[in-house]
C-alpha cells in the first residue's frame, strides 16, 4: 500500500442525532421495537422492513439516513454473535427492498461477522444499483474484500460514475494493480474520444511507475491538470 | 397535465418508453405482480421477480423521473400450478414492504376451485396488512365472471372501496360501481377497451372511483394509453378538472389507502428520486 493513512474510522450508530430526528411516536416505535428483538429475534423480520415507514427516510449525517440508523439500531438489539447472526443477517438483505439492503450494508462494521457476511457484499457488488454499490463499498468491505475483488468494485465504481471519494479506503486500499487497471481505463476512454473521470488521477498519480509505463497520450492526460493545480 | 399509470408492465417496457412517458406527463406508475407470457414452474421464480418489482423496476423509472410502487400476490393462472402456490406462503414478506401498495392482481382466469383458494387467501392478506386489493377480471366469461369476483369481494368482509376490479366493459361497469368497489379500465390498442368507449362510460358513470390504465405489458400494448384517453376527455368536452381526477387525484385517492404512496407533487426533472441522490448529486448507470 502506497498511503500510510489508517482506514477512515467506521462510523457508529448516531443516537443522539437519530433520537433529534425522530418524533415522539417514532422514538416509542424504534425502543419498543429494539426491545423486542431483543426478548425475541425473530421478530426482526417483520419490524425491520416497517422501519422506513415508521421513523422516516431524511438524510441524518453524511454516512446514514433517518431509516438506515433507525434499522442499524434494530441490527445492533439481535442478541446474536457468529454464524447465527451472519445467516439472520443474509436472510434480511436477501429478502430486502434495496432500502433494507442499503440498511444492512451499511451496518455490517458495526456487527461481530468476522468475513461472515463477505456474500452479501459480493450480491450488492454484483448488481447494477449504484446505491447499493455504494453502500456495499464501506468500512466492512475495505477491511475484508480481497485485493482482486476491490480492484473490480472500485473500476465498477468509476464505470457507473460512483465518485470515488465517496467510496470507504480507496486511497488506503489502492494499489500497483488497481492504478495500472485504472490507466488501461484512461486509455480506453481516450482512443474512444470520451473524457477520462477527474477523480482517477490522484489514486494512478500515487503510482509514478504506472504512469511513466503508459502510452505518452494516457500520460498526458493523467498529469495534465496537475500542472494546473500547482 | 400530469398522469399516474395505476396498471402497467414496466419489467416489459424500454427505457424509450419511460421516455415517452415522462414527455407525455406520467410521473407515477403502479406495476402488478402478474404472469409473464411464459409460465413459471417454482416459486423462487416469483421471488426474484417480486424483487425486481421492489429493486430494479423502480431504481430504472426514477432515473426518467417516474415513480414507481408496485402490488404484489400470486396471480390467478398460476395459482392453479402447484409448483407455483407456496408462493402464497412467502407473500407476507413481501406485502411488508414500503413500495407495496396494494395486493394483486389477484382474481379470476378460469375460475377453477384453485383459484377461489387463491382468491378468497389473498384477500385476507390485504385485510391483514391494511392493503387495497387489484383484481383481475378474467377474459372469458367476464360477465360471469365479475358477478362471482363480487360474491367473493364481498364474503371476504374487505372494505368494498378498497378494492378495484380492472379490465371491466360496457357489461361489468354497472355492477362494480353499485358494489361499492373502484372500476378499472385497461385502454388497448384492439382488445379490452378503447379511447372513444371509455369516454361513452365516462359520459355514462361519471369519474367517481374510476381508474384508467394502460396495462402495458409484453402483448400489443401501449404505454401512451393514459394520455391518449385523457386528450380524447378533452376533445369530448371534459374540463382539466376532471381529466386530473380520473388521471392523477383518484389514482392517488385509492393506493394511497394503504399509507404508503408518498408521492413527490409532480417532479419535472428526471432523477429526482431522493433514493437515487446523495448531497444534491443525481447518481446514474454510466453508459459505459
Amino acid at each position: 500500500m502506497s498511503v500510510a493513512d489508517p482506514f477512515p474510522p467506521t462510523p457508529a450508530v448516531p443516537h443522539t442525532a437519530l433520537r433529534a430526528a425522530l418524533d415522539t411516536a417514532a422514538r416509542v416505535w424504534l425502543d419498543e421495537a429494539a426491545a423486542t428483538i431483543t426478548a425475541e429475534p425473530a421478530a426482526i423480520r417483520r419490524l425491520f422492513p416497517a422501519a422506513r415507514r415508521r421513523c422516516g427516510r431524511a438524510r441524518l449525517t453524511e454516512h446514514w439516513t433517518v431509516d438506515e440508523a433507525a434499522r442499524a439500531v434494530l441490527l445492533t438489539a439481535l442478541p446474536r454473535t457468529g454464524p447465527a447472526l451472519a445467516d439472520e443477517v443474509t436472510l434480511l438483505h436477501r429478502h430486502g427492498d434495496p432500502a433494507e439492503q442499503r440498511a444492512v450494508l451499511r451496518t455490517l462494521p458495526l456487527l461481530d461477522l468476522g468475513e461472515l457476511a463477505l456474500p452479501v457484499v459480493r450480491d450488492a457488488l454484483r448488481g447494477n444499483d449504484t446505491t447499493l454499490i455504494e453502500a456495499a463499498l464501506g468500512p466492512y468491505a475495505t477491511a475484508h474484500l480481497p485485493d482482486a475483488e476491490y480492484r473490480q468494485a472500485v473500476l465498477k465504481c468509476v464505470f457507473y460514475e460512483i465518485p470515488l471519494d465517496r467510496v470507504h479506503g480507496v486511497h488506503t486500499r489502492a494499489d500497483r494493480e488497481l492504478a495500472r487497471m485504472l490507466a488501461a481505463f484512461a486509455q480506453e476512454r481516450i482512443a474512444a474520444g470520451r473524457d477520462v473521470p477527474q477523480d482517477i488521477r490522484p489514486v494512478v498519480r500515487a503510482f509514478p511507475d504506472v504512469i511513466s509505463e503508459a502510452p505518452a497520450a494516457v500520460e498526458k492526460q493523467l498529469k495534465s491538470d496537475l500542472k494546473e493545480q500547482i | 397535465m400530469r398522469i399516474f399509470d395505476p396498471h402497467i408492465h414496466m419489467t416489459s417496457r424500454t427505457t424509450d418508453d419511460y421516455e415517452a412517458m415522462h414527455a407525455a406527463g406520467v410521473r407515477a406508475v403502479v406495476e402488478p405482480a402478474f404472469w409473464l407470457g411464459q409460465p413459471r414452474t417454482s416459486p423462487e421464480s416469483f421471488y426474484d421477480y417480486f424483487d425486481a418489482l421492489l429493486g430494479w423496476e423502480p431504481y430504472r423509472a426514477a432515473q426518467f423521473g417516474i415513480q414507481h410502487y408496485c402490488t404484489i400476490a400470486l396471480n390467478p393462472k398460476e395459482a392453479n400450478d402447484p409448483r407455483c402456490t407456496p408462493v402464497l406462503d412467502e407473500l407476507d414478506r413481501y406485502l411488508a414492504k414500503d413500495r407495496v401498495v396494494a395486493v394483486g392482481e389477484i382474481g379470476y382466469d378460469s375460475m377453477t376451485p384453485e383459484e377461489d383458494e387463491a382468491l378468497a387467501r389473498q384477500l385476507q392478506l390485504a385485510v391483514e396488512h391494511g392493503l387495497p386489493a387489484l383484481v383481475h377480471t378474467p377474459h372469458r366469461d367476464k360477465t360471469a365472471g365479475t358477478r362471482r369476483t363480487l360474491d367473493v369481494v364481498r364474503e371476504s368482509g374487505i372494505a368494498p372501496e378498497l378494492v378495484v376490479l380492472d379490465h371491466l366493459n360496457e357489461l361489468t361497469v354497472g355492477m362494480v360501481l353499485d358494489s361499492g368497489c373502484w372500476a378499472g379500465f385497461s385502454v388497448y390498442p384492439k382488445t379490452k377497451m378503447s379511447e372513444d368507449r371509455m369516454i361513452e362510460i365516462l359520459k355514462e358513470f361519471g369519474t367517481a372511483r374510476v381508474l384508467v390504465n394502460s396495462a402495458a405489458d409484453w402483448g400489443r400494448s401501449d404505454p401512451l394509453k393514459t394520455r391518449r384517453t385523457a386528450d380524447a376527455m378533452l376533445a369530448a368536452g371534459f374540463d382539466d378538472d376532471r381529466v386530473d381526477t380520473v388521471m392523477w387525484r383518484n389514482p392517488v385517492a385509492f393506493y394511497g389507502q394503504s399509507g404508503r404512496l408518498e408521492l413527490d407533487p409532480c417532479p419535472d426533472e428526471p432523477g429526482r428520486d431522493e433514493d437515487a441522490t446523495f448531497q444534491g448529486n443525481s447518481i446514474r448507470r454510466g453508459g459505459a
